[in-house]
């Protein structure tokens, strides 16, 4: 599914990247480890489309409304109730049933009674946990994943490794961590930068 | 990333040379005096023609702008913006030249009759802009996206802006090839196309110039960064 | 057609998050009418009216300079914007929704704008109104579109005037023609056309500018 080929991307004069092969076929679990500032983000960006190598190939099989994304932000607007942001990208990803499904993705992640609150209001871990719902939303077929779990509390970690169980090998996921013990055990590749 | 050039630089040079300075005696000493605004007509000659190179140049600016939007041609983002510039660098010489014509024929060194300096002057705001636009950016393709985008709009404004500076409704910059009709033939002419193929030459030259210049930087760049 | 539907989504979402913050518009409306008050101390004695007139585009095109401020600012501060163009909708319709809702502050100010200006210098005639709508629209779509893009640079707000307005100085011709010739029909049509070439071109280009 994802193939990349001597990817490298600069940003003005600093090199981020250089030189990455990735193979990941369909089911896969890719785990993507290194240091602070070694690229991890820019390259699940590119992966996810928000971003054009310099350098190298890349293809992802994959289209747009198939991709999950889940970044170090949240990607949610502070200002609106959760179910207003997930209704939002319901409708941009055209979901079936969009008030069911929204109705039981806060359910599983505990937000369902603050579904009417400002997302202003929430907790650092519960904003994550929306953000999860709002990847999980339009049951991507490619989950991309950016140390997902520095900014959960202790019950959205534990809802994202029940996900990871579930999900993995139905999906194709590339994830990047600073802890990689926790997901090893469903790796079924790791690249290193 | 550099396009193969058929026309070799030192050619180009000593071409646009020879001819910026046939152009020069003719204007000065061959033409004849005008008859409305006798010596500052001269400078008409070369006004003209580098407001139109300079036309050109932005055209040829949004030209590569499109390539490389719709081709993905690698080379066309770099060519678009040294062919900007030497727009940009045209342009203030218009307004230069138009500043000195109209301070010779009307006595001031700035006149907002004149259509061609206000849309010149609206161009080189433009224009500037893009360079700010450009170096607010780090070079990658999102710069190269943006710079193109931005160019395409100014050939657009192009048009746009001289019609609305003509529906401000002022008549006096004298548009050479409806006001002096059958009176602009021989000489007048003659001197006018060497004049305009000589600016024309010369700005392409400095084109070249500045873009070997610039790809030379980019090959440094990138064996210091490999 | 789905795009319609992704265009009214967006646009729902913008015209929510101001009624939300209450920020933008309140701040428009008053600028606008400081502008007016300073307008009538910059008029010396016995200007004409087409001075005003004048003016109020001044007033007009740097009360939409507010607006187009801070329009991509929810999708800046967390990089909302990404999300937005992960989806599937096509990234004009991003455009698109935040024109409209631009045009919507900007004729909720002139609501209220309009009427005082006449209040405070002369009457409006029908043609000036036209006149102000169609630039309006010239307005909202070019100059959400330079959003967008000053938002991508590093200079940001600096750049947003400088990018917008040598675009719109046709428009302010126009509308200020339209406002006080007589026969404003070329004026109107020009205006027209100008929506019409920009208003295409930003929607084809739009999506150069938000991908990385």
């Amino acid at each position: 599914m994802i193939s990349a080929h001597g990817v490298g991307r600069i940003f003005g004069e600093k090199r981020v990247l250089r030189g990455v092969d990735l193979e990941l076929p369909r089911g896969g679990f890719g785990l993507v480890t290194g240091p602070n500032g070694a690229g991890k983000t820019t390259l699940l960006r590119m992966v996810a489309g928000l971003a054009i190598p310099t350098e190298g190939e890349l293809h992802v099989d994959v289209t747009r409304d198939r991709v999950g994304f889940l970044a170090h932000e949240p990607l949610v607007y502070r200002e609106l109730t959760a179910l207003e942001n997930l209704e939002l990208y319901g409708k941009l990803y055209r979901i079936p049933e969009r008030k069911e499904r929204i109705g039981m993705l806060l359910e599983r992640v505990g937000l369902w009674d603050a579904r009417r609150a400002r997302v202003n209001t929430y907790s650092r871990g519960m904003t994550q946990r929306l953000a999860l719902c709002r990847v999980l939303l339009h049951d991507p077929d490619l989950l991309i994943l950016d140390e997902p779990y520095t900014a959960l509390d202790v019950q959205g970690a534990e809802l994202l490794d029940a996900q990871l169980d579930e999900l993995h090998g139905a999906k194709t996921f590339l994830v990047s961590t600073h802890d990689p013990q926790r997901v090893r055990r469903l790796a079924t590749c790791e690249l290193s930068l | 990333m550099a396009r193969k050039h058929r026309i070799p630089l030192p050619a180009l040079a000593v071409a646009s040379l020879v001819l910026v300075t046939l152009a020069l005696v003719l204007v000065f000493f061959v033409a004849p005096n005008d008859a409305d605004q006798g010596f500052s007509q001269r400078i008409f000659y070369f006004h003209v023609s580098i407001a139109f190179t300079s036309y050109l140049c932005f055209g040829a600016g949004a030209w590569k702008a499109l390539r490389h939007l719709w081709k993905r041609d690698p080379a066309a983002d770099l060519e678009s913006y040294v062919a900007v510039h030497q727009g940009v660098i045209f342009g203030s010489l218009v307004l230069l030249t138009g500043s000195i014509w109209a301070k010779i024929s009307w006595g001031h060194w700035w006149l907002w009759s004149e259509n061609q300096l206000v849309l010149f002057l609206v161009l080189f705001l433009f224009y500037a802009a893009y360079f700010m636009l450009r170096f607010s950016v780090d070079p990658g393709p999102q710069r190269a996206n943006l710079s193109a985008v931005y160019a395409l709009f100014g050939v657009v404004l192009v048009p746009v802006s001289f019609m609305a500076i003509r529906l401000a409704q002022h008549f006096i910059h004298p548009v050479v090839f409806t006001r002096h009709g059958a009176a602009f033939g021989g000489w007048i002419l003659a001197t006018y196309l060497v004049a305009q193929f000589a600016v024309i030459l010369l700005a392409y030259t400095l084109y070249r110039v500045e873009l070997a210049g610039k790809l030379l930087d980019l090959r440094i760049r990138a064996l210091r960064l490999a | 057609m789905s795009y319609l539907s992704d265009v009214r989504a967006l646009a729902r979402k913008d015209l929510l998050l101001e009624l939300r913050a209450r920020d933008t518009l309140p701040a428009m409306l008053l600028f606008v009418v400081a502008v007016f008050v300073v307008f009538h101390f910059s008029l010396p004695e016995g200007s004409s009216d087409v001075a005003a007139s004048g003016l109020l585009w001044v007033a007009i095109v740097f009360t939409a300079l507010l607006a187009l401020g801070r329009a991509f600012v929810p999708e800046r501060e967390q990089r909302v914007l990404d999300a937005l163009v992960l989806s599937p909708a096509d990234r004009s319709a991003i455009w698109l929704a935040k024109s409209i809702a631009t045009f919507a502050f900007l004729a909720a100010a002139e609501v209220v704008a309009l009427p005082l200006f006449a209040l405070f210098f002369h009457g409006l005639s029908g043609q000036a109104i036209a006149g102000v709508a169609l630039a309006d629209v010239g307005i909202c779509a070019v100059g959400t579109f330079v959003g967008a893009t000053a938002v991508a640079t590093r200079a940001r707000e600096l750049l947003l005037p400088l990018l917008f307005l040598p675009l719109a100085i046709p428009l302010i011709i126009g509308g200020v023609g339209a406002s006080v010739v007589a026969d404003p029909g070329r004026y109107l049509g020009f205006l027209a056309l100008y929506d019409l070439l920009f208003g295409l071109l930003c929607w084809a280009a739009f999506e150069y500018v938000v991908v990385e």
